[in-house]
């Protein structure tokens, strides 16, 4: 009797303790809804999205959110840039080359580096890579957009790297076997075969580490600068969603002021961004997982 | 194509692999290189006994130190309950149905969202909504809702990863439900469970953008007494060094940084430890 009793107890708190969590996602969109809506009261929707200029603190204020945007651009097409060719030679290598001692030697590397806190990278491309590229191309500004690029793409390429990795090995043998039988080289296996065979999750992958860079947060505040502008240069000061949100937190910021709404309207729009590109990268993870096994 | 040609390119091709991945290897080495030679000689006994300080000489890590003791702790102490029991129910308990579909999908970009984000949450939510202000609890249980998502998704994997025969043979002999699952499955997922636990909290250490959201200031010169004190954490105070212009603060980041890597190091390697000695099922 007292078994069958704690049988239903324990079921009633387990459920509970699911509530809980899943809640966060209904308070999180909940929150970003109101305080955008509020935020939306004040500044016409096609403005915020179409404007130009991104001056929410001083007058004359404008709340043009595209210098944001490009900012944040910059950063995820530079760090895609670097991360993607590097980090699908390094899955070949992993999947395709390397001995089983290399492998379980360097995934363990790749590990760590995945593990980095942001703030460390953020301190490394301040403290090196920026002083590296002022010495190549000296009128660098000192807060730069290709800085905090080449950091960013160093974080997301471990994931790519054993994304890819994933993809590759998730592959049957019989298709290597196939391509050696005709004669092929490892080249032509690896590219010709493996990689077209495997692009729907390398594609998945892509979009998820895009996803990750566009939400990096502390590399770019402290490697990329705060000057929201709508330019075309990588070695010049910039700012992205993310940083902006920063910046006006470590200010004090008034809980009613309009500088407090625009955070919640620049998450929002942030929030929305990552969220798609994260159901679709998911959806090809899981779709094609099950394809497979 | 000739065979000759072919073959060349294919030569060139493992160079290229092999070179992408010792770059990367290289990369690490430099950082890690660059942070040690920047940072030792801030390090010593002073560096972890200091309050921080406007003169470099005399700053130090102690306030930050504690702060993330107590702020993973507390982090601990609510998300682990928390996610390994939603984590049984969601493995063991709840009906395979299209919902249960949908709350997978939203727990992977739960795990995805940017930290930010959990930021702006705890700002809104903890500590104007609940008024617990720059505290602890606001800091704590803001990380907490970051690492649950990650814990869950670690947690069900080691929970699945039990093989049936296990809930069979025990049902088998009469075991209820609770039974099955707390004598049974449990201690078999609990390696598993206890690595993605660590994994997530050396996430959660070493988390600075929703800690600053939440108002970890970076001026401390107390330590906090209890869970309603203001704090700050060791990546906040690292990126308020790292963010002032004097060389000298640069030096102090580089310090703190040494001391978080070697922290998360340790826990890493508690995880990887955990995962060669104790894993029973895979």
């Amino acid at each position: 009797m007292l078994s069958r009793w704690i049988d239903h107890a324990v079921h009633l708190v387990l459920l509970v303790c699911v509530v809980i969590t899943l809640l966060t996602t209904v308070v999180v969109v909940a929150l970003l809804g109101k305080e955008s809506f509020l935020f939306f009261q004040q500044v016409p929707l096609w403005e915020f999205l179409f404007g130009t200029r991104w001056e929410p603190l001083l007058e004359p204020k404008s709340f043009g959110v595209l210098p944001l945007v490009v900012g944040t651009l910059k950063i995820v097409i530079g760090s895609i840039a670097i991360a993607l060719p590097l980090g699908l030679l390094i899955a070949t290598y992993l999947s395709e080359f390397a001995s089983g001692r290399m492998r379980s030697a360097i995934k363990p590397v790749l590990e760590i580096l995945a593990g980095i806190p942001t703030v460390v990278y953020g301190y490394f491309a301040l403290t090196f890579v920026t002083p590296l590229i002022r010495t190549l191309f000296p009128d660098t500004q000192i807060f730069n957009a290709a800085s905090a690029a080449i950091v960013v793409g160093i974080m997301i390429l471990p994931m790519i790297s054993s994304l890819c990795d994933d993809a590759f090995q998730a592959l049957p043998n019989s298709l290597r076997e196939g391509a050696y039988a005709l004669g092929a080289t490892q080249y032509e296996v690896a590219v010709q075969v493996i990689l077209p065979s495997a692009a729907a999750r390398v594609g998945a992958a892509v979009i998820l580490a895009l996803s990750r860079a566009i939400g990096e947060t502390m590399a770019v505040t402290l490697a990329a600068g705060a000057t929201p502008q709508m330019s075309l240069g990588f070695l010049e000061s910039i700012q992205t969603m993310t940083a902006y949100i920063v910046q006006v937190s470590l200010g004090d910021i008034p809980a009613d002021g309009i500088e407090y709404l625009t955070c919640y309207a620049v998450g929002l729009l942030l929030f929305v961004m990552t969220l798609i590109m994260n159901i679709i990268g998911n959806h090809f993870i899981t779709k094609t997982h099950k394809l497979h096994s | 194509m000739k065979r000759t040609q072919r073959k060349r390119k294919e030569r060139l091709f493992l160079w290229l692999c092999r070179g992408a991945t010792f770059l990367a290897v290289g990369i690490l080495f430099i950082l890690l290189f660059h942070v040690v030679r920047e940072g030792i000689q801030w390090l010593d006994l002073q560096f972890l006994d200091n309050f921080p300080s406007r003169k470099p000489e005399r700053a130090g890590i102690k306030s930050a130190l504690v702060g993330s003791v107590w702020l993973i702790g507390l982090t601990a102490l609510i998300s682990i309950p928390l996610s390994i029991a939603s984590a049984i129910y969601l493995e063991e308990y709840a009906p395979r149905n299209k919902w249960m579909r949908i709350l997978e999908i939203n727990l992977a970009n739960l795990a995805a969202m940017p930290s930010i984000l959990y930021g702006l949450l705890g700002l809104a939510i903890f500590v104007r909504y609940f008024d617990l202000d720059r505290s602890l609890w606001s800091g704590a249980l803001t990380l907490s809702l970051l690492v649950l998502p990650v814990i869950v998704i670690a947690a069900k994997g080691a929970i699945r990863s039990v093989p049936n025969s296990i809930r069979e043979g025990a049902y088998a002999l009469g075991a209820r439900r609770w039974q099955v699952v707390f004598f049974q499955v449990l201690p078999g997922a609990l390696p598993g469970i206890m690595t993605g636990v660590i994994l997530a909290l050396s996430r959660a250490m070493g988390e600075t953008a929703p800690l600053i959201m939440v108002g970890a200031l970076s001026y401390i010169a107390f330590l906090p007494e209890g869970p309603s004190d203001p704090f700050t954490a060791l990546p906040v105070q690292i990126f308020n060094w790292a963010a002032r212009p004097q060389e000298d603060f640069h030096g102090l980041a580089a310090g703190g940084i040494i001391v978080l890597l070697i922290l998360l190091l340790t826990l890493n390697a508690g995880a990887v430890f955990i995962r060669h000695k104790l894993q029973r099922y895979k």
